[in-house]
C-alpha cells in the first residue's frame, strides 16, 4: 500500500473532501464524501470505479472546474479553483470526448493551450506541428475536426494537451468512445508520452485493463467516492501479481 | 486523353444545365409577377398598374440624380445606425443577462413589454419626446429592433456548448482571450442570422419613421408619390429598398459562406 506523503511533496493533495450538489435542497446529492487522497509527482494514477460513483467530480474538483464543498485541494501546493491564473500552462484536460472547436483546423486546434501562453505565433506553430506529427497526423494539419475519424480527433485533443507542456496531466475516460483497436493503440502512445515527458498524470476508468495498463497506481473508488482499494505496482511487479491485483479490484468492484 | 476529354465536356455541360435550372426555379415566381403586372397595365389606369418599364426609368433617375439618390443613402445610413445601435445595445444587455439571473429577471418583461409596442407608437412617443428628426428616427430604429437583438444575442450565448467552454476554460483563459477563441466564433453564426432578420424589419420601420416628420429619405419620398398619385415612382423608391436588403442579404449569406466552412455538410437533406 502507499506511503503517505506531505501536502508539499504531493503533486496533487486532496484533503477531508466533500462535495455536495444542491446543498441547503432536500434534492441535494453527495457525490464525494470526506476524501483524502495524495499523488506523487511522476506517478500515474488511475481512478477506477462504476459510473456514478463520482469519479468525474473527483476529477474536475483537481481540475479546478467545480469547487469542493468542504475540504481542501491542492496542486502543487495551489488551490485549483481559486488560483484560476497560476495553473495557465500547468495543467492539461484530455477528456471524455475530443472537445475540438468546430471552427478551427486540427492544428489551430492544438495551438489553443500555446495561445493562452502568449507564445510567439512561430513557436505555436512549430510545437504545434510537432506534436500532431508525434501522434501521426502529420498532413492533416488543416483539416477541420468533421473531417476528421473519431479516433484522429481524440488524437488532435492529446497533441493539444501535451503541446502545453504541463506538469499534471488529467484525463476523463479519453479513449472510452474508441473502438477497442484504436483505443489500444492510442494508450500505448499516451503512456510512452506521460513517461518520456515525466508527467503527472490522473487518468479516470471504468475499465480494470486499462487501469492496470496504464496506471502504476490504482484507486478503486465507491459510490460516493471514497477509497474502496489503493495499489501501487510497477515494471517489475509480475504477471501474477498483475491477475491477483485485478482479481481484487473485480471483487471490490463487485462488494 | 481522347476519352476523357469529351467526358469533362458533358460534365460541364451537366453542371452548366443544373446551374441553369436552379437559376429558372429561382426566377420563376419574379418573371410570373412582372408578367401579371405588365399585363394588368395594358388594361388598367396607369395611376393603378403602370407599366414596369416606366418603374425602371424611374429607378434609373434615382440611381442617376444625385439629389435622389442622396435620399437613398440617408435611409440605408438610417437603417445601418439604427441596427448597429441596437446591435451594441442589445449585446451588452445580453452579456448582463446570460450572467445574473436577477439582471435576467428584471429585463426580460421590459423588453417583451417593448416586442409589443407597434412601430407607429414609437413614432409618436419620439416626436412628442424629441425634436430632432434624425435623433427621433434612430430612437425608433433601436427601440423596435432591440428586444429581438438582445433575446437573440442571448440564446446564442445560452446556446454556447458547456463542453467546449469548459475545454477552453481548462487553459485558463483571461476573459479576452475566452471571448476571442471561444464566445465570438460560437455566437457568430445566430448574430449573422439575427442581423438578417433584423435587417428586414429595419427597413419596413424605417420607412414608417420618415414618413413623420423627415425631410428627406425613401419614406419621405413615398409620402410625396401618394401626394402625386405617382404609382410609378413609389414603386421605384419601394424597389429601392428592396435592392438594399437584397444586397445586405447576399454579402451576409457570402460572410456565411466563407466564415462557416468548416461546417460538415449532410448530404441528406433535412
Amino acid at each position: 500500500m502507499n506511503e503517505a506523503v506531505t501536502p508539499i511533496e504531493a503533486a496533487i493533495h486532496l484533503d477531508r473532501v466533500s462535495k455536495v450538489f444542491g446543498a441547503g435542497t432536500d434534492g441535494s446529492y453527495r457525490a464525494v464524501d470526506d476524501l483524502n487522497l495524495d499523488v506523487h509527482p511522476g506517478q500515474m494514477l488511475a481512478i477506477l470505479g462504476k459510473t456514478g460513483c463520482g469519479k468525474s467530480t473527483i476529477f474536475n474538483m483537481i481540475a479546478g472546474l467545480t469547487e469542493p464543498t468542504s475540504g481542501t485541494v491542492r496542486v502543487t501546493g495551489h488551490d485549483p479553483f481559486a488560483d484560476f491564473d497560476f495553473f495557465r500552462g500547468k495543467i492539461a484536460i484530455v477528456f471524455q470526448n475530443d472537445r475540438l472547436l468546430p471552427w478551427r483546423n486540427a492544428i489551430q486546434n492544438v495551438e489553443l493551450g500555446l495561445e493562452m501562453l502568449d507564445l510567439p505565433a512561430i513557436e505555436r506553430r512549430e510545437t504545434a506541428q510537432l506534436w500532431l506529427t508525434k501522434l501521426g497526423l502529420a498532413g492533416h494539419e488543416h483539416d477541420f475536426p468533421h473531417a476528421l475519424s473519431g479516433g484522429m480527433r481524440q488524437r488532435v485533443s492529446i497533441a493539444r494537451a501535451f503541446a502545453t507542456n504541463a506538469s499534471i496531466l488529467l484525463c476523463d475516460e479519453p479513449f472510452s468512445a474508441l473502438d477497442e483497436s484504436t483505443a489500444g493503440r492510442l494508450r500505448a502512445e499516451f503512456v510512452r508520452l506521460v513517461k518520456e515527458n515525466g508527467k503527472t498524470a490522473v487518468f479516470i476508468t471504468h475499465s480494470i485493463s486499462e487501469a492496470l495498463e496504464i496506471g502504476d497506481r490504482i484507486v478503486v473508488m465507491k459510490r460516493p467516492a471514497m477509497i474502496a482499494y489503493d495499489v501501487s505496482f510497477d515494471g517489475g511487479t509480475g504477471q501474477e501479481e498483475r491477475e491477483l491485483i485485478r482479481s481484487r479490484i473485480g471483487d471490490v468492484l463487485a462488494a | 486523353m481522347s476519352e476523357t476529354a469529351p467526358q469533362a465536356g458533358s460534365a460541364s455541360a451537366i453542371m452548366l444545365l443544373a446551374v441553369l435550372k436552379r437559376l429558372g426555379t429561382s426566377a420563376l415566381p419574379f418573371v410570373v409577377v412582372i408578367l401579371l403586372w405588365q399585363f394588368a397595365s395594358l388594361f388598367f389606369p396607369r395611376f393603378l398598374f403602370p407599366s414596369l418599364i416606366d418603374v425602371f426609368w424611374r429607378c434609373i433617375e434615382i440611381f442617376s440624380d444625385g439629389t435622389m439618390f442622396k435620399d437613398v443613402l440617408a435611409t440605408i445610413l438610417r437603417i445601418l445606425a439604427g441596427l448597429a445601435g441596437a446591435f451594441v445595445i442589445g449585446g451588452a444587455l445580453a452579456l448582463l443577462m446570460v450572467r445574473s439571473r436577477a439582471v435576467d429577471n428584471f429585463l426580460s418583461p421590459i423588453l417583451t413589454l417593448f416586442q409589443g409596442i407597434p412601430a407607429l407608437s414609437w413614432v409618436v412617443f419620439a416626436i412628442i419626446w424629441f425634436h430632432g428628426v434624425e435623433f427621433r428616427i434612430l430612437f425608433i430604429m433601436v427601440m423596435t429592433t432591440l428586444p429581438a437583438f438582445t433575446f437573440q444575442v442571448l440564446g446564442a450565448l445560452r446556446g454556447m456548448s458547456r463542453d467546449l467552454m469548459e475545454m477552453v476554460f481548462s487553459f485558463r483563459p483571461t476573459r479576452l482571450k475566452l471571448f476571442r477563441v471561444m464566445i465570438a466564433p460560437a455566437i457568430l453564426p445566430d448574430i449573422l442570422t439575427a442581423w438578417k432578420v433584423n435587417l428586414g424589419n429595419a427597413s419596413r420601420v424605417v420607412v414608417v419613421a420618415e414618413l413623420v416628420g423627415a425631410t428627406g429619405g425613401v419614406g419621405y419620398q413615398l409620402l410625396q408619390q401618394q401626394q402625386l398619385f405617382d404609382m410609378a415612382g413609389a414603386l421605384a423608391w419601394t424597389l429601392q429598398l428592396v435592392f438594399f436588403v437584397l444586397l445586405v442579404q447576399g454579402a451576409l449569406t457570402l460572410i456565411e459562406n466563407t466564415v462557416f466552412r468548416y461546417r460538415a455538410v449532410s448530404e441528406r437533406a433535412i
